[in-house]
């Protein structure tokens, strides 16, 4: 979504224009020759200068460990974008947004590596005659967000009179509370709040920003959002597929760090909250923290009742067969991560009050689908009769983000014939069906967003560690359960371990 | 447009009642034999074309990109004609697979003649998908025909740059506007340099220079007059000049606006280099001393800006060319936006004409 500027007293030039300007800025980006920045991070500013979309002015630092010339890394980065561009690079696009690259090489606790950026940073503000805004992106394993800080706070980058420095933190941030709140501890010691942009790049997403559009610019929904209408809301985000060449990070962090305590936490906010005055960073983040504040921290008792894991085993999947967790490359034969994680968990409010959410996800499920199920309480009296078909079923209301986004409303409707028979119909909308323009990637809006100083789509400290409280407790108990954890066959619905957290006659849709 | 996967009907001698059954049919066809067929949704966009000149209209909308109208309807006007002849096609991008959904979007091309101008509005009421918005696109003149059919359109697309005679293109583009919402290409191609116009002077030590600007050069392709005289209206009605009209000198437009502070030279010269059409440059100058050029370059538009104690700085601002396929992808695209901007503009641009 392109908001079109509003007036404003301040520069009369920028009413109407769909892209307000950015300050000029120097993006660095540590971590430049990882994983991230290949795929996602140079692609996407190259679509931005395609676009654009780049501040006026626009320079680029890759600070990494590989011992890189500038010129190597100028190549690295042509050539990760033309393999990882969503749109064939024109070639004096890219040229130009390469040609003035700086690479520093260097380990991060090294501070001749932050004399070096120092300095790199001071060329650019010197030859455009102004001070430019600094952008820090941190795309490094999370081991370094704190090295990183402190050597930005020792050599005095992280502040500047004349212009803004903002920090864009990847996740995850933090694998647990404690170390949550060291890092927002260590981070905050050195920058401000206003300055650090933690990603989830879930936020970036057209389609979660869409859940807020259809919530909050639609009366018909608002009526019914609440508990005495709403039966239970389930959340699932199941991926076909196993964990491919990511065993290195995914076996240390599982299923519920991996997309629980994040994303999934954020699409529950997403439903539960109530409306922002204003589509500004704080007051959506205010209502998202109390969302996550009314939704109690289980006790080591409560687990058990609350939460389900298991692992994959071998299966036919896409008719293939394919090979278990345990049997996966670079997995420990005795690991106890959970490729599947499920939770119910209550928003003790007024509006939510005796809901159960429920929060599923999964490696090698049976396909591939992120939704949101919003099931209405059934009719209080049943005049038709229910013989003969599948019956009235109560209204279910599906946000689906992937693979197709749209919304879908299930309504009881009679089946043609001389009998008032009721089967439930579907009301279908895709977004891909009502819009020209293409979404773009989620990397492209935060970038900007983060260059602009626009924090509604980054996580807060007090969201994160919310977040943090309510999964914590569950990552504990898991890890101090001795294994073997329970299992379920790849390409299956899921392990029937899930079943046991289901209340009210609540069932687990099909995945 | 052809697609990927295409379904055809074509009738003579028919009515717009049969063309309509004929498109709800092919839909039902389509989704009866691949059920991720679906409607695209966004927008009608009605073309009146010269029936001899049809195939260059469709080649331009083909080039679009992805910002094809959900149901096109052309109606390609052959003056003998008395009957009305039609093809309709439903066309998808792609095959679908599974789990994912195949857009369709629908073509209908109606031959009309003279006789049928005066009335096409119940010819095209029919064939529009009702609640969707309707964009009007005109590209071959046929002025009659558009006001017979404005009333069942929202926004009308056209090129100011497309007339030859500038006063009637501003002044029809201004009669249209009170009528409607105006996308005018003339106006997007100017985009790009309101935008770094906008951002130059956006950080608050800058704003205030806004206020002494005092001259404004604009270079255009030879046939483009229309977009730099509506970039100076631009700048002349979000910064209260009052200006007045222009006169030729020199191959070009010369005149004077008046600000708050001082008087701005203003002046719009054609750049007979300049191959595509659209803006080629602008410089800025500001009683404060401040220099401002912008030019077409590789990669983007190059900058050239001097400061008050005389310090060049050169840079590019990245951006790619959208190109003439691309102005006109954006024009339809524009069509579900509002740009409050662009009459204002335009109403100063008309007074700047000789």
């Amino acid at each position: 979504m392109t908001a079109v500027a509003t007036a404003t007293a301040d520069n009369p030039l920028i009413e109407g224009l769909e892209r307000l300007p950015i300050h000029p800025t120097t993006l660095v980006i540590f971590g430049a020759t990882g994983d991230l920045a290949r795929r996602k991070l140079l692609p996407a500013l190259y679509n931005l200068a395609h676009e654009g979309a780049l501040p006026e002015r626009f320079h680029l630092v890759g600070v990494s460990r590989a011992d890189h010339s500038h010129e190597d890394f100028r190549a690295e980065a042509e050539e990760a974008i033309k393999q990882f561009s969503r749109r064939e690079p024109e070639s004096a696009v890219l040229e130009k947004l390469l040609e003035e690259v700086r690479y520093v090489p260097g380990t991060f606790d090294d501070p001749s590596v932050f004399e070096t950026l120092e300095g790199a940073l001071d060329e650019f503000d010197k030859a455009a005659g102004l001070r430019l805004n600094r952008c820090f992106y941190l795309s490094t394993a999370p081991a370094f967000f704190p090295v990183i800080v402190k050597q930005l706070g020792d050599r005095a980058l992280h502040r500047l009179d004349d212009a803004e420095v903002r920090i864009v933190i990847e996740k995850p941030f933090g694998t647990t509370l404690a170390e949550a709140e060291q890092l927002n501890r260590e981070v905050l010691s050195v920058f401000d709040e206003h300055q650090v942009f933690r990603i989830d790049h879930y936020l970036g997403k057209e389609t979660v920003q869409n859940m807020m559009a259809f919530r909050f610019a639609n009366g018909l929904f608002e009526p019914v959002w609440n508990r005495n209408y709403i039966d239970s809301v389930q959340i699932t985000a199941a991926e076909d597929l196993g964990i491919g060449s990511r065993a290195g990070y995914y076996d240390s962090a599982g299923a519920l760090r991996d997309l629980i305590q994040n994303h999934m936490l954020q699409l529950l906010c997403h439903v539960a909250m109530e409306p922002p005055v204003h589509f500004e960073a704080d007051e959506v983040r205010n209502e998202k923290v109390k969302v996550l504040q009314a939704i109690h921290a289980p006790t080591p008792a409560d687990v058990p009742n609350i939460a389900a894991r298991a692992q994959y085993t071998d299966g036919e999947s896409g008719g293939e067969h394919v090979s278990g967790y345990l049997q996966e490359e670079g997995v420990a034969p005795d690991s106890n991560t959970e490729t599947y994680a499920a939770l119910r968990l209550e928003v003790d409010n007024w509006r939510w009050a005796g809901v159960p959410f429920y929060l599923r996800t999964g490696k090698r499920l049976a396909r591939k689908v992120t939704e949101v199920a919003i099931t209405l309480k059934p009719v209080p009296h049943l005049a038709f009769s229910q013989e003969g078909s599948l019956g009235v079923k109560p209204n279910q209301l599906i946000l689906t983000m992937q693979p197709n986004e749209g919304v879908s409303l299930s309504l009881g409707a009679k089946i043609p014939g001389t009998r008032m028979r009721i089967r439930p119909v579907y009301m279908e909308f895709l977004y891909g069906t009502s819009f020209l323009s293409q979404s773009p990637e989620a990397y492209e809006r935060l970038i900007t967003d983060a260059m602009r100083g626009d924090a509604t789509l980054f996580t807060r400290n007090d969201e994160v560690e919310a977040q943090w409280r309510i999964c914590d407790p569950i990552v504990q108990v898991w890890e101090s359960t001795p294994g073997p954890i329970p299992q379920y066959e790849a390409g299956s619905m899921g392990p029937a371990e899930a079943d046991q957290l289901l209340i009210n006659g609540n069932h687990w849709r099909a995945i | 447009m052809p697609g990927v996967s295409d379904s055809r009907w074509a009738a003579q001698d028919t009515t717009p009642a049969e063309i309509e059954s004929a498109l709800r049919h092919m839909l039902v066809e389509r989704h009866a034999e691949n059920e991720s067929f679906s409607p695209a949704r966004v927008l009608n966009m009605v073309c009146v074309v010269d029936k001899a000149w049809s195939g260059e209209v469709a080649n331009r909308l083909r080039n679009v990109g992805r910002y094809h109208a959900s149901r096109t309807v052309v109606l390609a006007v052959d003056p003998k004609r008395d009957k009305l002849d039609a093809v309709a096609t439903t066309a998808s991008d792609v095959h679908p697979k599974a789990g994912e959904f195949a857009l369709l979007r629908e073509t209908v091309i109606v031959d009309v003649g003279e006789k049928h101008l005066q009335a096409l509005d119940t010819i095209v009421d029919p064939l529009v998908v009702t609640d969707l918005p309707t964009v009007l696109w005109s590209p071959h003149g046929h002025p009659e025909a558009l006001d017979v059919l404005l009333p069942l359109a929202q926004v009308v697309l056209l090129d100011s740059v497309d007339e030859p005679d500038l006063h009637e293109a501003l002044e029809r583009a201004e009669e249209l506007a009170r009528k409607a919402y105006v996308v005018d290409l003339a106006w997007l191609r100017s985009t790009p340099w309101r935008e770094r116009v906008a951002a130059t002077f956006d950080p608050s030590h800058l704003r205030p220079d806004l206020r002494t600007i005092s001259s404004v050069t604009i270079r255009h392709h030879p046939d483009s007059t229309a977009a730099a005289l509506l970039l100076i209206g631009w700048l002349a009605s979000r910064l209260d000049w009052q200006p007045s009209k222009l006169i030729a000198r020199n191959g070009g437009l010369v005149g004077k606006a008046h600000a708050r502070r001082q008087d701005v030279e203003l002046r719009v010269d054609p750049e007979p280099s300049q191959s595509v059409r659209g803006l080629a440059g602008l410089t800025l100058e500001t009683a404060s001393g401040r220099h401002l050029e912008l030019d077409r370059g590789a990669g983007g538009l190059r900058a050239k800006y001097r400061n008050r104690k005389g310090d060049l700085r050169e840079w590019t601002v990245l951006g790619a060319s959208r190109g003439e396929a691309g102005i006109l992808g954006e024009g339809i695209r524009q069509a579900l936006l509002r740009d409050p901007t662009y009459s204002p503009a335009l109403l100063v641009a008309n007074q700047l004409v000789p």
